[in-house]
């Protein structure tokens, strides 16, 4: 437990650092324009990235297992139009029913 | 904003702007999400013998899933400091290109932006962006703060319901993120742009997850975005 605390102390500071650092550095400037373009796309990038690691990955490994048909669920409740709770909802259902029958 | 998670978009004229309490229920759908991630990180924190109040004081004062179960699985796998600490930072390092996009969005002199962008995590970054490259602060910042109470109170769940709750894999809640983040991503492919940047951060992910260190492939999938710097 000693040896915990001197990670963890480096770790919050990392993470506020990599937060504040693009704050530091742009101060009140304004990003030119292409950079605008930029960043309206980041969010598409970086989404369907952690969608990808969080639905298909295990650490380094890729899987395939309940998670990727609870959200493959939702997808498809998107495509038909259903209310945004009902998507969100199934896929927690999905995963936890192809878990309870595994 | 009517609730339901969707991006900030800019009001229409004569509509007062958005105010912290439209980000808070912005971000009340993800601070169940975080809840429950919570809970599992409190479990897990707790099994590897950090418990029971460690685990809340980490959470409290880190408040980043990403960095904390990188921490956690080096650490409890019996990994050195220096090993946790390094993979803590490559799952951060996507808040670099974050910080930057949103850093002309916030208030005050740069110092004061630094502390404002510590509001900065995945759903609210997202949910403050418009479609013009600009955010929204009051949606970021309103958005966080559910959540921040969400991580805390599930990681104590966590921590201290750990003989309770054995298997939180079991109710399937590990798949709200990403359901989320897909959820919020729909909004985005309608632009045809977005479509190919999605598509191509999708496979940069695919192909990196096997070859590199966790957190690289999410870093570098973000240069999907650079497709922007053309003009369309």
């Amino acid at each position: 437990m000693s040896g915990l605390w001197a990670p963890v102390a480096a770790v919050a500071a990392i993470v506020a650092a990599t937060k504040a650092a693009g704050p530091l550095l742009i101060g009140r400037r304004d990003l030119p324009a292409w950079a605008l373009r930029v960043v309206a796309l980041l969010p598409a990038a970086l989404l369907s990235a952690l969608i990808v690691v969080e639905t298909l990955s295990v650490g380094r490994e890729l899987v395939l297992d309940a998670r990727a048909a609870g959200v493959g669920a939702t997808g498809v409740a998107l495509a038909l139009r259903a209310p945004l709770l009902v998507a969100i909802g199934v896929a927690p259902v999905v995963t936890a029913l192809l878990r309870a029958v595994a | 904003m009517t609730g339901r998670p969707g991006r900030a978009t800019a009001p229409p004229q004569g509509d007062p702007p958005a105010s912290y309490a439209d980000g808070a229920r912005a971000g009340l759908p993800f601070a169940i999400s975080v809840f429950a991630v919570g809970i599992s990180f409190g479990v897990l924190a707790t099994e590897i013998g950090w418990g029971p109040v460690a685990p809340i004081v980490i959470s409290a004062v880190v408040f980043s899933g990403s960095a904390q179960f990188a921490l956690a699985t080096v650490l409890g796998g019996g990994g050195s400091a220096a090993a946790a600490v390094l993979a803590a930072l490559l799952v951060n390092l996507r808040y670099l290109p974050m910080g930057l996009a949103i850093a002309p969005s916030l208030l005050g002199g740069r110092w004061r932006r630094a502390l404002e962008a510590q509001a900065v995590v995945d759903s609210s970054w997202v949910l403050a962006a418009r479609r013009d490259g600009t955010f929204d602060r009051r949606i970021l910042i309103g958005s966080t703060v559910p959540q921040y109470l969400g991580w805390v109170a599930g990681t104590a769940v966590g921590a201290f319901g750990v003989d309770l709750i054995r298997d939180p894999a079991a109710l399937g809640l590990d798949a709200l993120f990403p359901a989320f983040f897909l959820v919020l991503l729909a909004e985005d492919l309608r632009r045809r742009r977005a479509r190919v940047v999605a598509a191509l951060g999708a496979v940069i992910a695919l192909v990196l997850i096997p070859v590199s260190p966790v957190g690289v492939p999410v870093l570098v999938a973000a240069g999907a975005a650079l497709l922007g710097v053309r003009r369309p």
